[in-house]
């Protein structure tokens, strides 16, 4: 079957099978490689991206479900002159990443929370990332790098 | 010559920063192979032991299907263990646990791979199977006969015992871990001209996957090249672990001729590997008034799995910390190697150090907890001190134990958070505040000798830009800014200055694993010592060109200065490239001083050691067993940290991890020995909202006294067991609780911490 969405502003389209799977579509036809794959159980949320501006895990979406949808990537955050979003650069500065294979969904996920809560408690940030895994950090650099993003505001 | 404005000692981001906040950071999965690529999936076994036999014709039916092979199919040797024989890639036969890997197919897609992996008709013929540790010690299955055993003898430990004022047995056991590297196994196979063969695998240990690829296609290893630009986590997980992924994507690479991926799924990824060894510790112990102990009997059971793989190694550093941060004046220390069918267990972050010391601490707690007396001035009563030996024979230089416990005891104020936890005990009936302190005291060096030599080598071209190789693998522990920052160090350049490439073996041979917590010290010896040989020869070229004497050149912000006369580092690089000097260096390095002899089980094995201690507190709910830390605080030693925000990141992620060991990852089987926990749907380990909301962590950061790089020390195991002071804070608490604190194991989930706990009415 053929989808349609716009993907990081641009309107991309391509043939998949019925049961491919947005993280699926995003690696595989776009080659859009940020987006990973930790599990396969939607538990890891290594592949959050946001769809209309609210962070989903894409490896629980049908490719075939973002029909029409406007998401976007951790390719997309970037300004369009090539700055790295706030988040990322306070990922980078606060030391929020290791290995790295956790960093975009969590800055995705991020993104979500200060949409919704531009100032959260530091509770509340740890308790929005619990669907997200980190096995390398312990998490205080992740969070200290939310709050970080939050501050600034 | 000298060298100004070091880089070592500040704390630059990881090297790859951006490129992993920006998603461009490529792993195995995202590195773009040919068009016309295959990808494959395993076909893995049902029983825990069995005859089998199998019908692979419908796999190959299977639509998209291009290859199928199994150990039939393997040119060489179907063998990819990495010490004693033992491990197949395909199982011939017989298999030997529930996940053992029987085939593996590759297809014109990963869908499809999968799918006709599941199509094969395997006809099992089940044989008895030994699946807990306590059947194996039952039935005496062991990998080597009894009298082999790793044992560590000093004086007479039995007799200094019976002699003893008190005496006290206890045990205490502690359940498999999964690494849980967020990128799983994963592996691809580029055959090349004339038989070679590329490998892009997720490993720490690019040098053997090497070897043992040769091995399995019948070539020579410089007929193979593996290369390893970064993993997505390894933990010991892709030490020997990654070799089935490189491997069987390899055998199906040669097999047709085209490039080969092999992902496995996580569920896979969970029954396929080994994971850390559970252990069974029990001691006895004797000891005076006070708690010090005079004399211990300690034997350690480790659940090897199904074959030797690091097993030996393991047991070996397991018995070497059971003494953990203390003097036994008298010991007897066995490990005890259980063979049992399940998968091999392996390398995991302290790599048996964490169980042994889990048994130390307990046998502490426990002497504390009969004594009446607080626990830390039992463990200060024991600590080992200046000049004493270990158990094993080596002598303790000046060890910062008391130091690093008085400091953090004073500065997170131990006795205030005991009396405020009695306090709160007092006043609450259904929760339970524990407080403890531990220390960690963790031996650095491998206790195999020949694998402490590390290699690398640089290059610098003729616009003053540096590309440094090494052997070690950059797994999110920072290694190659670390690298960067020694080498730029050398030569006064900016960071920017130097570019660390991918580990690859055909740059630099016969590379060690990233292991051992080794990484740095090894490789950035070696990486520091092929910059001195670059940074003499251009001094010395600098030193022509201007007529002065090399060593009054100074290195420093990327320039060279003699006097008032100075050079770019760029332009310093051309003119010695003029002038026909060669701008390419391998460095090499071997620990000095280490040695050991298992035989007698005595030596000095370690370079030297790295402390630490953690204060912690927590809170249990006596109705279900529930709890969470409250405060972590933490003093760890670093020598002079190379970059402190990276050492810093190895503590915490150390910490949590360890935590997860000790508090909620618990891996399950069913009767028949398959997992039962095969992806985080069932196996938990902690997020963002299980850290105690008060975290701190301090840096101890005396210069090691050992001549490692820049007087750093190595931090990348040790801070897993500073999460044992959370685990003696449960038994604390449960101890407050009258429950039955010496009856706790690990992982201490809730219901474990329950089924201590009275009946509260
Ligand atoms: S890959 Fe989507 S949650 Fe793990
Ligand atoms: S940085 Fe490795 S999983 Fe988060």
């Amino acid at each position: 079957m053929r989808v349609q969405m716009t993907v990081n502003g641009k309107a991309v389209s391509g043939e998949v099978a019925p049961e491919t799977l947005l993280a699926q579509f995003l690696r595989e036809n776009l080659r859009l490689t940020g987006t990973h794959i930790g599990c396969d159980t939607s538990q890891c949320g290594a592949c959050v991206v946001l769809c209309g501006g609210k962070s989903v895990k894409s490896c629980t979406m049908l490719a075939a479900q973002a029909e029409g949808a406007d998401i976007t990537t951790i390719e997309g955050m970037e300004s369009p002159g090539g700055e790295l979003h706030p988040l990322q650069e306070a990922f980078r500065q606060n030391h929020g990443l290791q290995c790295g294979f956790c960093t975009p969904g969590m800055v995705m996920s991020a993104a979500d929370l200060l949409r919704q809560n531009p100032s959260p408690s530091e509770e509340e940030i740890r308790h929005w990332l619990e669907g997200n895994i980190c096995r390398c950090t312990g998490y205080h650099n992740i969070v200290k790098a939310v709050q970080a993003v939050a501050a600034a505001k | 010559m000298k060298t100004k404005n070091a880089a070592a000692g500040k704390s630059p981001p990881h090297d790859s920063a951006v490129l992993h906040a920006t998603g461009e950071a490529r792993y195995i999965d995202d590195i773009p192979l040919p068009a016309n690529a295959l990808h494959a999936a395993i076909g893995i076994s049902q029983c825990a032991h069995a005859e089998f036999k199998t019908n692979l014709a419908p796999v190959r039916a299977s639509p998209g299907v291009v290859a199928v092979a199994a150990a039939a199919d393997i040119p060489g040797k179907n063998e990819i263990a990495p010490v004693r024989p033992g491990d197949p890639l395909f199982a011939e036969k017989t298999v030997h646990y529930a996940g053992q890997c029987i085939f593996a197919v590759a297809a014109a897609d990963e869908k499809s791979a999968r799918r006709a992996a599941q199509k094969a008709k395997i006809t099992y013929r089940e044989k008895p199977a030994v699946l807990t540790m306590e059947d194996a010690l039952r039935k005496k299955s062991f990998l080597i006969p009894e009298k082999d055993f790793f044992r560590l003898r000093r004086g007479d430990a039995k007799k200094e015992i019976t002699r003893a004022p008190h005496r006290l047995r206890g045990e205490v056991r502690c359940g498999a871990q999964e690494h849980f590297y967020l990128e799983g196994q994963a592996a691809a196979a580029l055959p090349q001209e004339g038989g070679d063969m590329l490998i892009y695998s997720s490993t720490q240990h690019p040098a053997e996957i090497q070897k043992l690829a040769a091995d399995v296609l019948g070539i020579a290893m410089h007929n193979v090249v593996v290369q390893t630009r970064r993993i997505g986590g390894g933990f010991g997980g892709k030490e020997t672990q990654a070799a089935l992924a490189a491997c069987a994507a390899a055998v199906l690479a040669q097999k047709t001729g085209r490039a080969v991926k092999l992902r496995l799924p996580r569920a896979e990824d969970f029954a396929v590997t080994g994971k850390r060894h559970p252990f069974l510790g029990k001691y006895l112990a004797g000891f005076d008034k006070n708690g010090k102990i005079l004399g211990a009997q300690i034997t350690l059971a480790a659940d090897c799995g199904m074959s030797a793989d690091l097993s030996h190694a393991i047991i070996r550093r397991a018995v070497l910390h059971a003494h953990n941060a203390y003097y036994y004046p008298a010991a007897d220390i066995t490990g005890i190697p259980c063979k049992t069918n399940k998968a091999s267990n392996t390398a995991f972050r302290g790599f048996g150090g964490p169980q042994g010391m889990l048994l130390a601490e307990k046998m502490i707690t426990d002497i504390a907890r009969f004594l009446g007396r607080d626990a830390l001035a039992v463990r200060r009563a024991n600590f080992i001190a200046d000049g004493q030996r270990t158990p094993y024979g080596q002598i303790v230089h000046k060890p910062p134990l008391a130091d690093i416990a008085g400091a953090l005891a004073r500065n997170a104020s131990y006795a205030a958070k005991k009396k405020a936890a009695e306090k709160f005990n007092k006043e609450n009936k259904t929760r339970k505040r524990g407080v403890a302190l531990t220390p960690v005291k963790f031996g650095i060096s491998f206790t195999t000798k020949f694998l402490n030599q590390a290699g690398a080598l640089l290059q610098i071209y003729r616009d003053g830009t540096v590309a440094l190789n090494h052997g070690g693998t950059e797994m999110g522990q920072g290694l190659f800014i670390k690298i960067a920052q020694i080498a730029a160090s050398v030569f006064g350049v900016p960071l920017d200055c130097i570019r660390c490439q991918p580990t690859n073996t055909a740059r630099v041979p016969n590379a060690s694993a990233t292991a051992a917590s080794s990484g740095a010290d090894l490789n950035g010896m070696a990486a520091q010592n092929a910059a001195m040989q670059l940074r003499a020869r251009i001094a010395a070229t600098a030193a022509r060109h201007w007529k002065c004497a090399a060593d009054t050149i100074v290195f420093s912000e990327g320039t060279l200065r003699c006097g008032k006369r100075a050079m770019s580092f760029a332009q310093a690089a051309d003119i010695a490239h003029r002038a026909r000097v060669s701008l390419s260096a391998a460095g090499f390095y071997r620990t000095p001083k280490i040695h050991f002899d298992e035989k007698t089980a005595r030596g000095s094995p370690f370079y030297y050691f790295a402390c630490g201690a953690a204060l912690v507190c927590c809170e249990i709910n006596l109705h279900t067993g529930e709890h969470r830390l409250l405060s972590a605080d933490i003093l760890h030693e670093t020598g002079s940290s190379i970059n402190p925000a990276m050492d810093l990141g190895q503590i915490e992620g150390g910490f949590a991890q360890g935590w997860g060991w000790l508090s909620c990852e618990e891996i399950c089987r069913n009767e028949k020995g398959a997992l039962t926990t095969t992806g985080p749907a069932t196996y938990k380990i902690p997020t963002a909202g299980d850290m105690p909301p008060h975290f701190r962590v301090r840096l101890w950061k005396k210069p090691n006294a050992a001549k490692t790089v820049l007087r750093s020390k190595a931090v990348g195991e040790p801070p897993l067991m500073l999460a044992l002071a959370g685990w003696c804070a449960l038994a604390d608490a449960i101890h407050s609780a009258n429950g039955d604190a010496k009856n706790l194991n690990a992982p201490a989930t809730p219901e474990q911490v329950l089924s201590t706990l009275p009946e509260l009415n």
